[in-house]
């Protein structure tokens, strides 16, 4: 997982409320067992006219020209609710997305997009749309700097507050695996599960040597 | 100090506390699914790291199988069998029971774990899939994670976690008999919001709760994350330990002691609490493409507040002031791990017995575990569908979304049990309307959306 400190880019809006993962990533486009191949899913239903011929929709934002390449994505209260399809955030990391800026996240999807490296800013409704506006007027030059080591994201309008749990950011300013990071606390681990097995032993789950399941 | 429900399942799961504030959790059970088991199974297997304690993983095979009768491993799905084919290979090579296609046990992880007593009071479970909440009515810390913290809650037993912020829900007086747990949820969701409980740990407490059955508090609990809590609780009591006794991974002696102690001490802190009268809830359906654009099934489409509205609108193809009784359907669908336990089934068939699907209606019964299937026919139920003109099919979460096989087709509208009416989630262009077994059996009958009592 690369590090993430800050990140300069072309930010395209998508400001309603409530954008679920399926309409991030569809079902039907997850087609591998893998995390790659999905970012020509993404956004599937909105994104092409005809979806199984891939024809673009030229009105939906990110086909506009001036949002081409867009690297953030600025949205609406409870972006990636629903399902806990990590597909959602793999295909966002694979199309180029690299922070999202929202006023609240599901939170599977927030985790998610942590576990990817994509930052998830949160800032209040009525910032984001500022921004958005003052994005509008001429995306690939209008950019917005996103510092998480500040906390601020840059633009003409000043330096915009976001917010994002200290844990969080310590995790995308390492890019450490998660779980060699936890292996650390491995003993820790074993020692709990010792004194949880031992004062509540039907927590445990074994298979006796029959064959059969034994809990407790 | 007094302490809620939740942070007595937090406190004696808490291996440590890190400097930023997140705890790192044990897990008791971890549950896989087909369409992402494989896939953190494959990764695991990639960097050498095995699968901590397999005696207490599962994997269900519920997401992408085929529920036609008869069927394999081939999917309806494209390219679904791969999915299927992985999990069930990883899951082997890693030691793990498989509730595979064709097991007497097979079914919607969330209902099978609940079956087979995997999910107990006073455990955490973690499960790739959204809906894990649904177990919180058993008392079970059950969290939805996404396939990285399923991995790695694999390879460690543990999950990081930021003690969410607590909710609780006292819902006083009972649900009248017309109207059912999916009424109470969607009724919440509907007066504070489909983020209404963002972030939070939502526990459901009164005498409204306290009066459903085990199946029934499942269908709330369930409902949770449509509510964006991160998880769900209900106070396990006498019936939930008579439901989990002798289930397969139950303990022999259920301790009793212990678990009664599970529940919310007098004057806990809570962060908010939202009051809800039973008593004055009725039928709803959803109008819109999220969870909170309900009615009752009697009322009208109210005018739209703002863009999100106007589009959920657009999409559905129904203009503001339409009266929902006058809404016809082209498909009824029960099923999902959130109403097709035998008691949505019965509650279904006793409005169908003796009737028949109006003509055109496609209608499609998919039970939520093969041991519902079993015990509903077991009562006859299958003959009531068959015989009003529903399908009757093999256990999963089937049409409750589209993967790329089966659908409505685009423009169809739908009356559903389950529990997204996203944009797109039942197929392209399908539009669905959520509702109770009993309002999707009685619209299936008439056609059009509406309550039992319209017949």
């Amino acid at each position: 997982m690369q590090p993430f400190r800050c990140h300069r880019g072309i930010a395209a809006p998508l400001l309603q409320a409530n954008i679920d993962t399926d309409a991030i990533i569809p079902s039907r486009e997850m087609r591998q067992v893998s995390r790659k191949g999905l970012s020509s899913g993404l956004f599937s239903n909105w994104r092409y006219t005809d979806a199984a011929a891939r024809h673009p929709d030229p009105l939906f934002v990110l086909n506009r020209p001036a949002y081409a390449n867009a690297t953030i994505l600025l949205c609406g209260s409870n972006f990636g609710c629903g399902s806990s399809r990590e597909f959602a955030v793999w295909a966002l990391a694979e199309f180029g997305i690299r922070v999202i800026v929202a006023p609240s996240f599901g939170a599977i999807f927030q985790k998610n997009c942590i576990a990817n490296g994509v930052l998830s800013a949160i800032v209040p409704d009525a910032a984001v749309k500022e921004l958005a506006r003052w994005v509008e007027d001429d995306p690939p030059s209008r950019l917005l700097t996103v510092d998480l080591a500040t906390g601020l994201i840059g633009s003409g309008l000043g330096e915009t507050p976001f917010e994002i749990a200290e844990a969080d950011r310590a995790r995308l300013l390492r890019g450490v695996d998660p779980v060699t990071h936890t292996l650390t606390h491995a003993d820790a681990i074993r020692a709990f599960e010792k004194q949880r097995f031992e004062k509540h032993p039907w927590a445990r789950v074994s298979l006796a040597a029959d064959g059969k399941i034994r809990t407790g | 100090m007094p302490r809620t429900l939740f942070d007595k399942l937090w406190d004696s799961h808490c291996i440590t506390t890190g400097q930023s504030g997140e705890s790192l959790l044990y897990i008791d059970r971890v549950c896989l699914h087909e369409r992402t088991g494989g896939i953190a199974l494959k990764s695991l297997e990639e960097r050498n790291i095995p699968v901590r304690r397999p005696e207490q993983a599962f994997c269900m095979m519920d997401h992408v199988l085929d529920t036609h009768p008869g069927r394999g491993d081939r999917t309806a799905i494209p390219g679904g069998e791969a999915f299927i084919l992985r999990a069930r290979e990883g899951a082997a090579a890693s030691g793990i029971r498989t509730f595979d296609v064709g097991d007497a046990d097979q079914g919607i992880s969330h209902v099978v774990s609940a079956e087979q007593g995997i999910a107990l009071p006073g455990l955490s479970l973690v499960c790739p899939d959204s809906h894990t909440c649904t177990l919180g009515a058993l008392g079970t810390l059950a969290l939805g994670i996404g396939t990285s913290e399923a991995e790695h809650a694999l390879a460690t037993s543990t999950l990081w976690m930021a003690r969410p912020p607590g909710v609780r829900v006292v819902v006083d007086g009972r649900l009248r008999p017309d109207a059912t747990p999916k009424d109470l949820a969607l009724y919440l969701i509907a007066e504070h919001g489909a983020d209404g409980a963002a972030g939070a740990a939502v526990e459901f407490s009164g005498a409204g709760v306290e009066a459903l059955g085990i199946e029934a508090r499942m269908t709330l609990c369930n409902m949770a994350v449509e509510f964006a809590a991160v998880t769900a609780l209900i106070a396990p009591d006498a019936k939930v330990f008579d439901y989990v006794a002798d289930r397969a991974y139950a303990p022999a002696k259920l301790p009793l002691k212990e678990w009664m102690a599970l529940h919310t001490d007098a004057g806990a802190h809570f962060d908010r609490t939202i009051n809800i009268d039973a008593t004055r809830i009725d039928a709803r359906v959803t109008w819109g493409t999220s969870p909170e654009q309900g009615v009752n099934v009697t009322g009208r489409i109210p005018a739209p507040r703002n863009g999100t509205a106007r589009r959920a609108l657009d999409y559905i193809g129904l203009a503001p002031g339409t009266a929902m009784p006058e809404v016809a359907i082209d498909a009824a669908f029960i099923g999902s791990c959130t109403n097709a336990r035998l008691s949505d089934l019965r509650s279904a068939a006793a409005i169908l017995r003796n009737r028949r699907v109006a003509p055109g209606v496609a209608a499609i019964c998919v039970p939520a575990s093969a041991a519902v299937k079993r015990a509903a026919e077991a009562e006859g139920l299958d003959r009531i569908f068959r015989a009003a003109g529903f399908e009757w099919r093999e256990s999963g979460c089937s049409l409750c979304f589209h993967a790329g096989g089966e659908s409505f087709g685009p423009g169809k509208r739908v009356i559903t049990t389950t529990n997204r009416n996203f944009e797109g989630r039942q197929g392209p262009h399908v539009r669905s309307h959520l509702a109770s077994p009993a309002v999707v059996a009685a619209s299936a009958v008439r056609g059009r959306i509406s309550t039992p009592g319209m017949l």
